[in-house]
């Protein structure tokens, strides 16, 4: 059943917004943002650079480059909100759709391409990044996120301004898994110091966010002994300020939190998805007019903050990076086949050491052949 | 030397490792103020505190996926999940999270996790009380898998899954949790991955690990009656397998029973069989028999005797083996 005219997933009283889809600032009593001027631009940039390199990467996809690609389209706001809210010492544990996110970590945004591309399947070190890998099964990383998070609390790490925060991302389909659940009980009991971080864009692939709960996401919290907040997604201002309180109250050993972020998957779930078959076109123009990056361009330009100039010169600096993000994706080379049987043990095994010799003879034998 | 239980030997090989290393955590449910529900870890929460020796709330999975956060984070979790039929809520962690993060990093993660399950039957237990598991395990690529039988290999091999860097499921013989034998706690005979013959013989192989070794011995002394001599090994590693004693016993004997509690169909035994056929196949004098758990649901307690393998069963299938 597709969602009518009616009912295009307006904000509910608890949303917390600081700007208007207009670009108007509005004042909340318990939030606010103080960003320099070349902060509030640079916002903007963020947001304009995550969007074009999200769309490079479907035109990739399309383009046969890589196996699959999950866009963020629609959600700029809430990954570089939050993103630009935590703190180097902060660890982030990321779905496999923040590539906002770890943008905003300054990691270098072909990390996550091995992945999509099919030639590994993450490959980094979570702890040099502080950003774990991305996570395909739904909700398993409420968990491990919540588990490094009581080690941060037995490492003596919370409880003060320098203290250390974690993230966890997931979405509003991973509130009905039973690990989501089981995280928040274990961040409660053992007070945490994580914040989770539920961007909740309406939709799990075909399903619409009202077959998961019953009651908005960010109410789930209280039932679990911790605080929530429902913020505008769309709003980057909401979502870094709302992030923000998160994060430093768990650093100084509040506990956990959750933060609901509402908005809106204007794209595909990911690029194998066709959402004409579950939705409407009137739901997406609904949300097209809350469009994250231009209330921010609304912004600046009400403000005085920046003019046609500045707009052209992210324009390009966006469309070159996106440039020079796909002559590496297309550089990367296919792996060699004997890297199939590394990893699997870090004090390897026997068994597999033969299986590598065997498979290794079994290629050579192919040498000058009709499989060479 | 000391003379211990196996369930005392695995208490002190815990202790030495928390001793030894201040990152070796203990999780689980109850393990704390009860020690656990059969007192693995009784006392250590009173020595090491309520953070190294972890109360968990009840939720499997969640023990599992906060394990692997902790690992991450460069902890060592020991977790003990209650009893075999426990595990499934976790399974998808421990498959899908625990054995593949390793490898999916390109070798960046490491998760030195250990997950003690009480495994097997025997105990006229309720239901999901006396299963055997392991073969989920075994047939996980990224998890080792290792069986101790003797309350010596408890000691030390509960060290040895500790300190090593790789995800080990690690299955405890509940039902002989209360045997005793002499603790050597000075150096380890054997290492982790390591199967041995625990008695010589000439006439038949047989192998088994965990509770069925016992099984097997009580087996083998009843044959030396009947003028039958049997080899018995204790695999002690189930992934990866360490064939090489099995291999070299069949070429001498020609003939090879295995003996589990879990079904027959594709557990260990299968596997065993296979590998001994390809490798050992002129010196076989007869096909590789199996003895295991029925391919049925684990029974009620009152049936348990009739569905585990016990030592006529053993016999019996040794007695088929000579009339090839």
């Amino acid at each position: 059943m597709a969602k009518g005219e009616d009912t295009p997933h307006l904000p509910q009283p608890e949303f917390v917004q600081l700007l208007s889809p207009d670009g108007e600032r509005v004042d909340h009593p318990d939030y606010d943002v103080a960003f320099t001027d070349d902060e509030y631009r640079s916002l903007y940039h963020d947001l304009v650079v995550v969007r074009k390199l999200d769309t490079e990467a479907t035109a990739l996809q399309r383009q046969g480059e890589l196996g699959l690609w999950a866009s963020l389209l629609g959600q700029e706001a809430a990954q570089v909100g939050s993103g630009r809210a935590l703190r180097p010492q902060d660890m982030a544990f990321p779905t496999y759709r923040e590539h906002g996110v770890l943008y905003c970590r300054g990691i270098d945004p072909i990390m996550p391409f091995g992945l999509f591309r099919g030639v590994d399947q993450g490959g980094w070190d979570p702890n040099e990044h502080k950003f774990n890998m991305y996570t395909i099964v739904i909700g398993a990383q409420t968990l491990h996120a919540t588990g490094y998070a009581m080690g941060v609390a037995m490492d003596g790490k919370v409880g003060s301004d320098d203290g250390e925060a974690v993230i966890v991302y997931f979405g509003d389909g991973a509130s009905a898994q039973g690990d989501v659940n089981e995280s928040f009980v274990w961040a409660s009991v053992y007070n945490a110091p994580l914040v989770f971080f539920c961007q909740n864009n309406q939709y799990a692939i075909s399903q619409p966010s009202e077959r998961q709960t019953r009651v908005p996401l960010f109410m789930r919290a209280n039932g679990f002994g911790f605080s929530g907040v429902r913020v505008d997604g769309n709003d980057v201002l909401a979502c870094y300020a709302v992030t923000k309180r998160a994060l430093d109250d768990a650093r100084h050993g509040q506990g956990p939190s959750l933060i609901e972020a509402y908005t809106y998957r204007m794209g595909a779930h990911t690029t194998s998805d066709d959402p004409s078959r579950y939705r409407i076109a009137s739901e997406v123009e609904a949300w097209q007019a809350r469009d994250p990056i231009l209330r921010m361009r609304r912004y600046l330009e009400k403000q005085s903050l920046a003019g046609e100039e500045f707009f052209a010169e992210v324009d390009e600096e966006a469309r070159v990076t996106a440039l020079h993000l796909r002559e590496r994706v297309l550089d990367m080379p296919d792996p060699d086949p004997t890297v199939l049987f590394d990893n699997v043990y870090p004090n390897g095994s026997p068994e597999l050491d033969e299986q590598r010799e065997q498979f290794v003879a079994y290629q050579a034998s192919f040498q000058g052949g009709a499989h060479s | 030397m000391s003379t211990l239980t196996i369930g005392r030997a695995l208490n002190e090989g815990l202790r030495c490792a928390m001793e030894r290393d201040p990152k070796v955590l203990i999780m689980g449910e109850d393990v704390g103020k009860l020690g656990g529900v059969f007192r693995i870890t009784d006392g250590l929460q009173k020595d090491f505190g309520e953070d190294r020796v972890i109360d968990t709330p009840l939720a499997e999975s969640g023990i599992i996926g906060t394990a692997i956060g902790l690992s991450i984070r460069g902890y060592r979790p020991v977790c003990e999940i209650q009893f075999d039929g426990f595990v499934y809520p976790a399974y998808d962690q421990i498959v899908s999270q625990v054995a593949k993060m390793h490898y999916r990093s390109r070798g960046k993660v490491r998760l030195p996790m250990v997950i003690r399950i009480p495994f097997g039957g025997g105990i006229g237990a309720v239901e999901h009380h006396s299963e055997s598991p392991e073969a989920y395990f075994a047939h996980t690529a990224g998890l080792k898998v290792v069986s101790c039988a003797t309350p010596e290999d408890a000691y030390w091999m509960i060290q040895q899954s500790i300190e090593s860097d790789d995800p080990i499921v690690f299955m405890e013989p509940k039902r002989r949790y209360w045997e005793k034998g002499e603790v050597n706690t000075d150096a380890a005979a054997r290492s982790l991955h390591e199967s041995w013959v625990v008695r010589s013989g000439s006439d038949a192989t047989v192998v088994a690990y965990g509770p069925m070794v016992r099984t097997a011995l009580d087996a083998a002394t009843a044959a030396e009656e009947d003028g039958r001599s049997l080899e018995v090994i204790d695999l002690r590693t189930l992934s990866p397998l360490d064939m090489a004693p099995v291999y070299e016993s069949v070429r001498r004997t020609g003939r090879l029973v295995v003996v589990h509690e879990a079904p027959g169909n594709l557990g260990l035994g299968s596997e065993i069989a296979a590998r001994v056929t390809e490798q050992c196949f002129y010196s076989l004098e007869a096909p590789v028999l199996r003895v295991a758990g029925f391919d049925t649901p684990y029974p009620a307690a009152r049936l348990e005797e009739e569905y585990l393998p016990d030592l006529d069963r053993v016999l019996d299938a040794v007695d088929r083996t000579f009339g090839f």
